[in-house]
């Protein structure tokens, strides 16, 4: 349906080519998602028990833990993955400014210099706005390579018409955004509309063009995993890039079971049709340790692909200061303070 | 590896668990540890010594004291030295002692986690998450058990001195399961912990002795099958309460046979692990890995049978395939990984035995790519797949990481395939229906059947198996009868009550001259009366020796005739406690309309005088009463296990019984016996009075006029010495009750040994029918069921 995207592949290799190798293997090797045909019957075979999905979210980072170097390493991995955010009524041109700089040297020099980890370029994953920060963060980002997502679709809560929703994508598309966080109909989940939630999915999608389409499906809103899990089906069925946990806005955000629903049926999908689609969790991920408990999951339950930014993103603001206090921690031995790292 | 390799290549690294404080604590015992007895670490007077080592890395840990038969005396010597002061300490100063024991443990749990896997092998996530915080929480509820035992449980006292041996798999949370019910009721107690992970045992000793428990209520001895033995034959010892094998629980059930000791079995397992359709499989793998993977398969209860519906079987093994290449397999103080050592170079070799026969046989074998670590005793997981029910690897218990499947047709060859075992310890049924899972529950033979779910244990659940698992329950209300008796038991006779024959002589048989009919009682068989199959008579005589009937003399293929009617007539266990009750309130109500005839009968035959006479068939029918009334009331619970899951623990009836009742109350006895287990939904195979027979052969009538269905009460008449051999040692019937001579008892319970079907004898103790505490209650009703806990968790 969609070639693969020809500026992201531009976008990496524009530094430092030496430090580029295993993201750009990934990224080859990757195809983007062209979504089937929907399958009801596949949709009504699923069966989530939340007990047991339960348990296994529980044990599995007591089943799995990072030490010394490999925590580091996958503290900064975790940063590479983050999509830096800021989504509030106050933004302005100043706010957004200082998070793309941000996003660009996320790390202070001295403690990558520390961690061996110079000449490795380290930035986030994307910068995550409203429609209206779409320029100034394009206009900021400029030659970073780091994509601009914007959210869409009358976000949070998508309570607006369809015609406003794909003209608000169009023109964030036009705005420069390179990655569209839509939301879904909660409402056509709720009531089984699987066909209408297929047909809103895939007209996004077409909206979208180039820019890659994240499906945010509210998860706090949609009542049981079960229903978690054919709307991830569902979305990637319509062709979705990412599907993504939550807006940050809901009472219930990212959780691990929820996550380990949407992974499976990752998964599932890849083995049905062939595609690997990303997972985005976001809201309420903001300590370090929590990072690792995500990759852990993603290691566990989808492998090593989707351990990198093409596959796997955290929505987060607060969680890369946890981070950077981490990583000086590890270099010095001593606990850190927000202070002494740059604000967003 | 350096930080930008770890970068690129995202794998996990070393994560070791410190092991400096377990190793400096074996260090302060000079790495090696005496016997704890009377309170005090004692050198062994067999002056022997064993090793005991790490199986992940084969170094030596320390040396321990092996005890022999004489520091075995002394142990059960100071524990029964010490009974009398726990006893009057009472509940409460007993419950101070458990909820330290309890606090303790949390206190150090880490030390106890650490120096359990390194002496086990099983990993560090597994004791520092799963055994000890359930260790911790079995001794917080038995602190509440102990306090509540002079309200909740005042018509029990304690047992005495009890014998405890326990296995390598889960030394501190069998240590628990065994310690915290024994103590709370009261008792004083031996442990030999076993051979191969003797060490936090003796940590618990030490912390027995910080909390200034009184010395020689808990004495902790290590050694060998020979302490253990020596254990089991001491007579100094009350009650012997086992977790292993089946073949040495077998062993156990012979030794003890007939010396009164009470014992409880929890033995081995072949559990099956049932997946419908309809189940959410990615959750099904993760419970495969629970089930069997958990303890590197050497869990009793152990999903080791996968039993798979055939729609989805291939998909399902392409998942547990998948997922078996991710586990990860090393030191058991390595935080990252799932799979620890096996215990023993000696449990290693049992399994690649097993695993090479299952090849053999013809089992295709899947293991994962990787290798496993060769610096301890490592074994990696496996599936058997192309195995059928006829296969060695899926009858036997393995012990080890080795899943075996099967697949199956319909819900029905499901259940068949659950049962086609001689083991019944657990189950586990995946489906996201809840009809099918509670119509499998109760017809699963398991004494735990998880329900989406695996491998979860809390100390508010009973644990225990059907068959040859085991018997007998550990954790909850269930779990607590182990360690206590009524005090009624105490007012029973060492003889047999004498019944008061009248003085005059008996009636004339004949009337007006003319002589009674010929009467010969038969058999009662399938609801059919039934001819003798030797065509042998005995000859019934009254009180004063004359000739007042003749019976039929029954023989093993009488038994045999009796059995396969009592199993076949199984509708009787499902029909509803109410349905039950009716035929019995019926049976008690043609009982009284024939009362005149079974008066005199007694008086004929016993030459009780009328009155005497009226009082038991009075009492006959009173009893009848009762159990129509217990049958819809002797219900189940609810226990308060864990968030979000019912747990109901539900009394069974045990299948086929067979009752030798009492000779000396030719009705009574009989009622007494036969209708608390009918009244449970057992089918009876009924030994009545060896000299008194014609009561309950009168009876028949009564049965037929009642709507009891052929097969649930049987009658064959004969002798004790040569029916009760037949009956113990019939592996179709599942439990005996027991009521003549202490000869009689112990073959009862020798012989039922090889089917471990559930006993309950006299011992040559005997009971007056006509007094209500002693020939009636609730204590009939437990031995005529076991409990099933059914753990249903939910939320969608």
């Amino acid at each position: 349906m969609f070639p693969l995207k020809k500026h992201r592949n531009q976008y990496i290799s524009i530094r430092n080519s030496h430090l580029m190798g295993i993201i750009k293997i990934n990224m080859s090797a990757i195809k983007r998602n062209e979504g089937m045909p929907l399958d009801l019957d596949l949709i009504q075979e699923i069966r989530v028990n939340r007990s047991a999905v339960e348990r296994r979210a529980s044990t599995m980072n007591k089943r799995r833990t990072v030490k010394k170097e490999w925590q580091a390493a996958w503290l900064l991995r975790a940063i590479s993955c983050i999509d830096l955010t800021t989504l509030a009524g106050d933004d302005t041109p100043g706010n957004v400014i200082r998070l793309c700089s941000k996003a660009m040297s996320p790390v202070r020099e001295d403690i990558l210099e520390a961690l061996g980890f110079v000449g490795h370029e380290l930035r986030v994953g994307a910068v995550c706005v409203y429609h209206n920060m779409i320029k100034t963060a394009v206009r900021t980002l400029e030659g970073s390579g780091i994509p601009v997502a914007a959210v869409s679709t009358g976000f949070p809560a998508g309570q607006i018409t369809h015609r406003q929703k794909i003209a608000e994508i169009k023109a964030s598309v036009k705005a420069g955004a390179r990655e569209i966080d839509i939301v879904i109909s909660r409402g056509k989940v709720l009531t089984g509309d699987w066909r209408g939630l297929y047909k809103e999915v895939q007209d996004f999608r077409d909206a979208c063009g180039e820019a890659h389409l994240k499906t945010i499906l509210a998860t706090g809103e949609l009542s049981t995993l079960t229903n978690v899990s054919k709307a991830s089906h569902v979305c990637m069925m319509a062709g979705a890039d990412f599907i993504k946990t939550s807006t940050g806005k809901e009472s219930v955000n990212a959780t691990l079971p929820v996550s380990l629903v949407m992974a499976r049926a990752a998964r599932e999908y890849f083995e049905y049709a062939g595609f690997k689609v990303g997972f985005k969790p976001a809201g309420g991920i903001r300590k370090a340790k929590q990072s690792l408990d995500w990759l852990i999951l993603m290691k566990e339950e989808l492998g090593d692909d989707w351990l990198s930014s093409e596959l796997f993103r955290f929505g987060a603001s607060g969680l890369l200061g946890d981070i950077e206090r981490q990583l000086e921690h590890f270099i010095t031995g001593r606990y850190s303070s927000s202070y002494r790292h740059p604000m967003a | 590896m350096n930080i930008k390799e770890i970068y690129e290549k995202m794998e996990y690294g070393p994560a070791p668990e410190s092991s400096s404080a377990a190793i400096d604590w074996i260090k302060d015992h000079n790495s090696k540890f005496d016997l704890f007895i009377n309170g005090k670490w004692q050198a062994p007077l067999s002056k022997k010594y064993f090793n005991t080592e790490n199986p992940a890395t084969t170094e030596r840990l320390a040396k321990i004291a092996d005890a022999g038969t004489k520091d075995v005396d002394k142990a059960v010597a100071a524990a029964r030295k010490a009974l009398p002061e726990w006893v009057k300490l009472g509940a409460h100063g007993r419950a101070r002692y458990l909820y330290a024991i309890a606090r303790q443990i949390q206190k150090n749990s880490r030390l106890f986690s650490v120096l359990e896997s390194l002496d086990n092998g099983k990993t560090i996530r597994e004791t520092r998450d799963i055994d000890i915080p359930l260790v911790a929480r079995h001794f917080y509820h038995h602190a509440g058990w102990a306090q509540l035992k002079e309200s909740e449980l005042r018509d029990y006292k304690e047992l005495g001195v009890i014998g405890q041996i326990i296995p390598w798999n889960f030394p501190m949370m069998m240590l628990a399961w065994k310690i915290a019910p024994a103590l709370a009721m009261g008792n004083t107690l031996v442990m030999k912990p076993a051979e191969n992970t003797p060490l936090t045992a003796l940590l618990f000793a030490e912390i027995c002795h910080q909390i200034g428990l009184p010395d020689g209520v808990v004495n902790m001895i290590n050694g060998d099958h020979k302490a253990g033995s020596a254990l089991v034959e001491h007579k100094g010892v009350d009650k012997i309460a086992f977790t292993g094998s089946t073949s040495v629980g077998r062993i156990i059930r012979r030794a003890t046979a007939g010396t009164g000791k009470k014992i409880s079995l929890e033995l081995g397992g072949k559990s099956p692990f049932m997946v419908f359709e309809d189940a959410d499989l990615d959750s099904v793998v993760e419970g495969v890995v629970d089930a069997i993977w958990f303890n590197q398969g050497q869990v009793c209860c152990a999903g080791s049978r996968l039993l798979v519906q055939e729609s989805i079987a291939e998909k399902l093994y392409k998942k547990i395939r998948a997922r078996m290449e991710k586990l990860r397999i090393g030191n058991s103080l390595d935080k990252a990984v799932d799979i620890g050592a096996i215990v023993s170079p000696m449990q290693l070799k049992t399994i690649e035995d097993l695993v090479q026969k299952g090849v053999d046989e013809g089992g295709k074998l899947w293991q994962p790519s990787w290798a496993c670590p060769t610096d301890g005793y490592f074994y990696p997981p496996s599936l058997f797949t192309d195995v059928t029910p006829a296969s060695t690897i899926s009858q036997v218990e393995i012990f080890g990481p080795v899943l075996v499947a099967m697949t199956f047709r319909t819900h029905e060859e499901a259940l068949q395939l659950a049962n086609n075992t001689r083991y019944g310890l657990a189950a586990s049924v995946w489906t996201e229906n809840i009809n099918l899972a509670l119509d499998m529950a109760p017809r699963i033979k398991a004494g735990t059947v998880w329900i989406n779910c695996t491998n979860v244990f809390d100390a508010a659940s009973g644990f225990g198996g059907y068959r040859e698992s085991g018997f007998g329950r550990e954790g909850g209300r269930e779990g607590l009868v182990e360690y206590m008796k009524l005090r009624s038991e105490e007012q029973l006779s060492s003889k047999p009550i004498a019944r008061n024959a009248k003085k005059a002589p008996g009636k004339s048989v004949g009337q007006n001259g003319v002589p009674q009919i010929d009467r010969t009682a038969k058999m009662y068989i399938g609801g059919k009366q039934a001819r003798p199959d030797g065509g042998y008579s005995i000859s019934v005589s009254d009180f004063k020796k004359n000739l007042v009937g003749e019976v039929g003399e029954g023989n093993r293929k009488d038994i045999r005739n009796a059995v396969e009617a009592a199993q076949a007539a199984g509708s009787w266990t499902s029909m509803t406690g109410h349905a039950r009750a009716q035929v019995l309130y019926y049976l008690a109500e043609n009982l009284y309309a024939r009362a005149e005839e079974f008066s005199a009968r007694l008086e004929q035959t016993l030459g009780l005088s009328k009155s005497d006479a009226n009082k038991e068939v009075d009492c006959a029918i009173q009893r009848i009463y009762t159990y129509a009334a217990m049958a819809d009331k002797y219900d189940g619970r609810v226990h308060h296990t864990i968030t979000r899951n019912v747990t109901l623990a539900m009394p069974e009836a045990l299948g086929v019984v067979g009752v030798v009742c009492p000779d000396e109350f030719p009705l009574l006895g009989f009622i007494s016996t036969v209708v608390p287990a009918i009244a449970m939904g057992n089918r009876v195979l009924a030994v009545p009075s060896e000299t008194a027979p014609l009561s309950a052969t009168d009876f028949y009538q009564v049965l037929e006029t009642s709507d009891v269905p052929g097969g649930v009460v049987n009658i064959v008449t004969g002798k004790d010495k040569t029916l009760t051999p037949v009956l113990a040692d019939h592996d179709n019937i599942d439990g005996i009750w027991y009521f003549r001579s202490k000869d009689g008892s112990k073959i009862v319970e020798e012989k039922s040994a090889e089917n471990m079907k559930r006993t309950w004898v006299n011992n040559g103790k005997y009971r007056n029918w006509l007094d209500a505490d002693q020939g009636e209650g609730e204590f009939f009703l437990r031995n005529a069921t076991q409990i099933k806990n059914i753990w249903i968790p939910y939320g969608a």
